[in-house]
């Protein structure tokens, strides 16, 4: 499937380039609906990385890359089911979206990810699973998971550990607060910082320059530089999976969805 | 280092301007939230805003209970 057109988001392929856009208001919350579409993604990817040498991700929301799991039906299905069946239907679910960010993480591309405003949570997970991070300077990453009691759970914290130094590893994780676009490639994230609304214009030049080179060369390069932490990414889905049963979660997931706080995304 | 009321003065003209409010309409003690008509995301785009103007880092956490021009200037003013 060279394109497609989904409720969540969309893929072309143009000049040896497969652009994957997130278009899901309010913030591409990634829930069933987006998952299915990802799911779809990867399972047309060996047909398009034989048409292309890079893959850009981003997203056409005005408010940001995306902001992460959608909890308001994390929540809501929960509460529909008994705790046992709700606990295999999150483990179901993460493991369905590893085997999706892995399947990206490895995918023998150059892989950009584009980013702007809320990088947030699931959202920044995503983007970590690219090679080449490219953020506007209005771009924030935030980790909030542990003021609901929880860990991040779709491959944050060994991605992020693989990248970067782990004092700032625990700070984004312990503190739950956001930092910027600067700060991010102060430590080492984002390798390219752009003015507001430039990421994906840069990432379409960057990508444009990575066809120049030796295709086998660049998988060879990458696979060598960007090992996928298979173990930890296991251990995390156990270790998120037995925080979910705890009371402080769901009180945690009931405050979030049902706040009317002006501030439920600053932590 | 700006005083205080220096740095209370760029705020409400940053934000004004960022948000497209008329700069006479905002006070020091308004509620940015109302003010600005602003939700938590739109606050987050304020504060990277403010972050890159005054060269400094703001931890959103230190933010909490933070909703107006006054007390927000007084939290850049401290890292300044």
């Amino acid at each position: 499937m060279k394109t497609f057109q989904g409720q969540s988001l969309s893929w072309d392929v143009k000049d040896g380039v497969i652009e994957l856009a997130l278009h899901r208001a309010p913030c591409n919350e990634i829930g069933t609906v987006a998952l299915e579409e990802l799911e779809k993604f990867v399972a047309a990817l060996p047909v398009l990385q034989d048409q292309a040498h890079a893959l850009i991700l981003h997203s056409t929301m005005k408010t940001g890359f995306c902001a992460g799991a959608d909890l308001s039906e994390l929540y809501y299905s929960a509460q529909k089911l008994q705790p046992q069946e709700a606990a295999r239907g999150v483990r179901d679910f993460l493991q369905r979206i590893h085997k999706v960010m892995n399947t990206i993480d490895a995918a023998p591309l150059t892989t950009i990810a584009a980013l702007h405003g809320v990088t947030f949570g699931g959202g920044f997970e995503l983007a970590l699973v690219c090679d080449l991070l490219i953020a506007d300077k209005m771009a924030r990453f935030c980790f909030p998971e542990l003021r609901l009691g929880l860990i991040p759970g779709f491959g944050g914290i060994p991605r992020l550990k693989r990248d970067l130094g782990n004092g700032v590893v625990r700070d984004l994780l312990l503190t739950g607060r956001s930092f910027n676009a600067t700060k991010a490639q102060q430590v080492g994230l984002v390798s390219q910082l752009v003015g507001e609304g430039e990421a994906l214009r840069v990432a379409r030049g960057t990508a444009a320059q990575l066809g120049k080179f030796d295709r086998q060369t660049a998988v060879a390069a990458k696979k060598f530089i960007k090992p996928i932490p298979y173990d930890e990414l296991k251990q995390e889905i156990d270790i998120f999976c037995e925080l979910f049963g705890k009371p402080a979660v769901q009180a945690g997931l009931k405050k979030f969805v049902e706040s009317t706080e002006a501030l439920p995304y600053l932590p | 280092m700006p005083t205080a009321e220096h740095t209370l003065e760029e705020i409400l003209n940053l934000a004004a301007a960022h948000f497209k409010v008329p700069r006479e309409k905002l006070t020091p003690d308004d509620d940015f939230f109302k003010a600005l008509k602003i939700d938590s995301l739109q606050a987050l785009d304020l504060l990277t805003k403010l972050e890159h103007h005054f060269h400094v880092e703001l931890p959103d956490y230190e933010l909490q209970g933070v909703s107006d021009f006054r007390t927000l200037a007084s939290r850049i003013q401290s890292r300044l």
